[in-house]
């Protein structure tokens, strides 16, 4: 099990004090307190660990954000920051002592500049949102999280969020131009703008992918992008997971650049074909749906070389869609596979990165671990990137279930690292891959990187317990007090 | 002094050196070639990373190489083109612009985050930097980021070494994404258009699903010195035979109005990288980065007050200006002006004594200017790595 800090009981004495405090800065609904209404806050997408917060508080503008920001500065209050609340990695769970900081409300799309490919929104708004708000005019936000329904930009940027897309369209930080950034004394500071570079240090880097620790951006200037007039997939099915990944390698070396592409195994085949009936062939150990876009011209051009591409690592299926009916066929079993795999079992769903050379051997090691937890584990990725997100089959009811699955989870981020890979490729670290970051980095590292969240959250009082393992964050906030 | 270390421990332990000296900041040098940028830096010791020049993996096959921070550009652009690859952010040479001899490296394209044309699609260096390893100032040998492809495991550290001219760790290993070189690469080009008429016509151009990997603008006078007889409006498409047909055609459809749209012979894409229509004389030259419609204003509110001579690069999100250099190269005139738009520029080329006496990169607020400060006192304590460089 994952630990929290203990709660500081001297802050949830001040509870209703602050509530009535807050309530002066939003409408009183916009305070939640009680047990029964803070329960919807208690976990994120990681809901194996919940814990419901001291409060909730859901403010409409910057200036709330930065008043409530500065109340809980002088109390001492931490603050977690929470756009829809969908991280699979604890990115926004609560503790006890913790005030919620809620997006929800901010959804307001502020500005639509077309001429600059630009958009401005509120961080509060969902993915698809923005996607939706430019695509009448022909436009498309790139980064494409499977969540993209639910989730809030505030929290894709926080993680720094991907999807099946970034192959060629770049994740959040390639797509993001500037920021409002409420900071934890609560000041309001501008970073980058509506223009490509900023001037000075790249504090736009740092701010994306720090898991809310720098900063609550509360406002986002984003890249908007021409929509392709169409897209569609092909599939091809393989004999072994080797064999599959080595197309994967001669796709991409040769040059063709398709927006997506995505890995199936053998059980996420399986459990994805009865589920969808989505015409898979059940002979085979590994799928590769490949989507490529333009116009029919086009994509029929790209779609040829890359079944010649493919043809000599002798694929046992390949279809390829020729209108809008057999892609939807095609990418009906990869849509449904998380849900199809969920009505079977709970699931973790992992998300390491390693090198494209090392996917046939990391698929073999973890069959391998999976057989020695006695845990079934698909496997369902973007294979591009090398991606991975084995899909970790256990019950939740069952204390010595859970057990065996978190460790498991963490064995196989460990098996990433040695394949010279990462823990998390786009869910962030949050609270579930916490303590493995010393897997990855020394102790040195990783104060380096803590020395960053020092400059920009003294008191540490931004999402904390987040990112950085305990053993060395708790020492180091103690020798910062005391000092 | 000139230290030329061909290990990371060698550098770790010249730093650590310099370090507990009192007073003995170290100039970190690649080439040598872009020296000229930045405010000058005082410094007894300088630190070569020419002898790290090696390869120490590259994939074609996951586009990734990973290579020290002295290799030079050369020999990259000669590895990667041997598998038809190239890096994504088209580094610039600014040897004719700045006056400089020597060979550009791979660490010195990512301290000064040189990026060319393609950054309007592809990126800047920051973009393509999946991880680095480092010194920082107190001399320890640190990684941060990774190879792989997406990588969102702790603070994006390799971003932040981009462009912040060494003055927050020596940068000794950088892994990036590279990317394949198209089947056919052209230039269309619009004649005589006005700068105003010339930024719209690329923003409707920017606007086709048609993957343009370049856009830029230039106004008569500089279009001459890349021999068009009028101003150009440039566009570089790229992809496979049908594709990239498809969508010179599209482009010429869409771009009618503005004009007719011809094949260009010649490729102006890396004059237009390196500025060498700035190259050879005395003026100072600004980088300017801004909001691509608002650049033609600046440029027309500019000619008001002084003599510039101007061309637009990144559909108009950049612009080079060349100005009489005199005591202050005009920074008063144009941050001033700059400011009715938003945006920020930065002095790429004047005489030492002009880049001592005015900000060269764009002046911070008080708040922005202490995060700076921040993040230099916590990577670089004794303030020795390229002291100066970029604030005084």
């Amino acid at each position: 099990m994952i630990e929290m800090p203990v709660p500081d009981q001297r802050i949830i004495a001040k509870r209703d004090d602050l509530a009535a405090r807050l309530r002066r800065i939003v409408p009183a609904e916009q305070v939640i307190h009680t047990a029964e209404e803070l329960k919807a806050y208690e976990c994120d997408g990681l809901n194996a660990y919940r814990q419901p917060p001291m409060l909730v508080v859901l403010p409409d503008t910057t200036d709330q954000v930065s008043q409530i920001v500065k109340l809980c500065a002088a109390e001492g209050v931490p603050i977690v920051p929470r756009g829809s609340g969908t991280s699979l990695a604890g990115g926004s769970l609560p503790t006890a002592d913790a005030v919620v900081l809620g997006l929800s409300r901010m959804k307001d799309v502020m500005d639509v500049d077309y001429d600059n490919r630009t958009i401005r929104v509120q961080t509060g708004i969902t993915n698809l949102a923005v996607t939706g708000a430019v695509q009448p005019d022909g436009f498309f936000y790139a980064p494409d999280p499977s969540s993209q329904l639910a989730c809030a930009i505030g929290g894709n940027i926080a993680m720094n969020s991907g999807g099946a897309h970034c192959l060629k369209y770049g994740v959040t930080t390639n797509n993001l131009l500037g920021v409002t950034m409420v900071m934890a004394d609560g000041e309001v500071l501008e970073f980058g703008g509506s223009f490509l570079d900023e001037g000075g240090y790249d504090f736009l880097s740092l701010i994306c992918g720090a898991e809310g620790q720098l900063g609550i951006c509360t406002e986002a200037t984003l890249k908007i992008l021409p929509s392709a007039e169409g897209a569609r997939p092909m599939l091809f099915g393989f004999e072994t997971n080797e064999v599959a990944g080595e197309a994967v390698a001669a796709i991409i070396r040769a040059g063709l650049s398709p927006v997506a592409l995505e890995f199936m195994d053998k059980p996420a085949i399986v459990v994805s074909e009865n589920f969808a009936k989505a015409g898979y062939p059940l002979d085979v150990e590994a799928l590769l749906i490949v989507e490529v876009e333009g116009s029919d011209e086009e994509i029929d051009e790209q779609l040829t070389r890359i079944e010649a591409v493919v043809a000599p690592f002798g694929p046992s299926t390949v279809k390829r869609s020729g209108n809008d009916i057999e892609s939807a066929k095609i990418w009906a079993g990869r849509k449904a596979a998380f849900g199809a795999i969920g009505q079977l079992a709970d699931y973790i769903c992992l998300d390491g990165c390693v090198p494209l050379s090392q996917l046939p051997d990391v698929l073999k090691k973890t069959a391998e671990l999976a057989d020695k937890y006695d845990l079934k584990v698909a496997n369902v990725f973007h294979a591009g990137d090398g991606n991975l997100h084995p899909l970790i089959m256990y019950e939740a009811n069952d204390p010595d279930s859970s057990r065996k699955a978190e460790e498991l989870g963490a064995d196989l981020l460990r098996l990433c690292v040695e394949k010279d890979g990462c823990l998390t490729g786009e869910h962030g670290v949050g609270i579930e891959k916490r303590e493995l970051m010393l897997t990855q980095f020394n102790e040195r590292e990783l104060r380096q990187q803590m020395a960053i969240k020092d400059v920009f959250d003294p008191a540490w009082m931004l999402n904390p317990a987040k990112v950085f393992p305990l053993s060395l964050s708790t020492p180091h906030l103690e020798d910062r007090r005391a000092a | 002094m000139t230290d030329t270390p061909d290990t990371e421990e060698g550098i770790a332990g010249i730093v650590r050196e310099a370090a507990s000296a009192v007073a003995m900041p170290l100039l970190l040098k690649g080439g040598g070639t872009r020296q000229a940028m930045g405010r000058p830096v005082q410094a007894a010791r300088t630190l070569s990373l020419a002898g790290l020049d090696g390869v120490t993996l590259y994939e074609p096959g996951e586009l990734t190489l990973v290579a020290q921070a002295g290799m030079t550009l050369k020999a990259l652009d000669t590895l990667l083109e041997s598998e038809n690859q190239q890096l994504t952010f088209e580094p610039s040479d600014f040897r004719a612009l700045l006056g400089s001899t020597g060979e550009p490296t791979f660490g010195g394209a990512i301290a000064t985050a040189a990026a060319g044309p393609r950054r309007l699609r592809m990126g800047a260096a920051r973009d393509a930097v999946l991880g680095v390893r480092y010194v920082n100032g107190q001399g320890d040998i640190l990684r941060a980021g990774g190879r792989v492809m997406k990588n969102v495991t702790g603070y994006d550290i390799p971003k932040l070494m981009c462009g912040a001219f060494g003055t927050l760790g020596v940068v000794t290993e950088i892994g990036v994404k590279v990317m394949p070189k198209s089947e056919i690469v052209r230039t269309l080009a619009i004649g005589g258009l006005s700068d105003g008429k010339a930024i719209s016509a690329l923003s409707a151009a920017l606007a086709m699903p048609c993957d343009v990997s370049a856009a830029a603008h230039l106004p008569e006078t500089v279009a001459r010195e890349l021999g068009f007889s009028d101003a150009a409006t440039l566009l570089r498409v790229e992809g496979f035979e049908t594709q990239a047909t498809y969508r010179i055609e599209t482009l010429k459809e869409a771009l009618a109005s503005f004009g007719p749209v011809e094949m260009v012979e010649s490729d102006p894409w890396v004059a237009i990288r390196d500025v060498m229509m700035f190259a050879g004389d005395d003026r100072a030259v600004w980088r300017i980065s801004m909001k691509a419609t608002d650049a033609p204003l600046l440029v027309a509110a500019l000619r008001e007050r002084i003599e510039v001579e101007a061309f637009y690069d990144w559909g108009g999100g950049l612009v080079w200006l060349a100005c009489q250099e005199g005591r202050d190269a005009s920074e008063g005139v144009i941050r001033q002006t700059l400011a009715a738009y938003g945006g920020h520029a930065t002095l790429i080329r004047a005489s030492d004594s002009v880049r001592a006496a005015v900000p060269v990169f764009e002046p911070e607020a008080a708040s922005i200017a202490a995060l700076s400060s921040g993040l230099k006192a916590r990577f670089d304590p004794a303030g020795i790595l390229n002291p100066g460089r970029m604030r005084p």
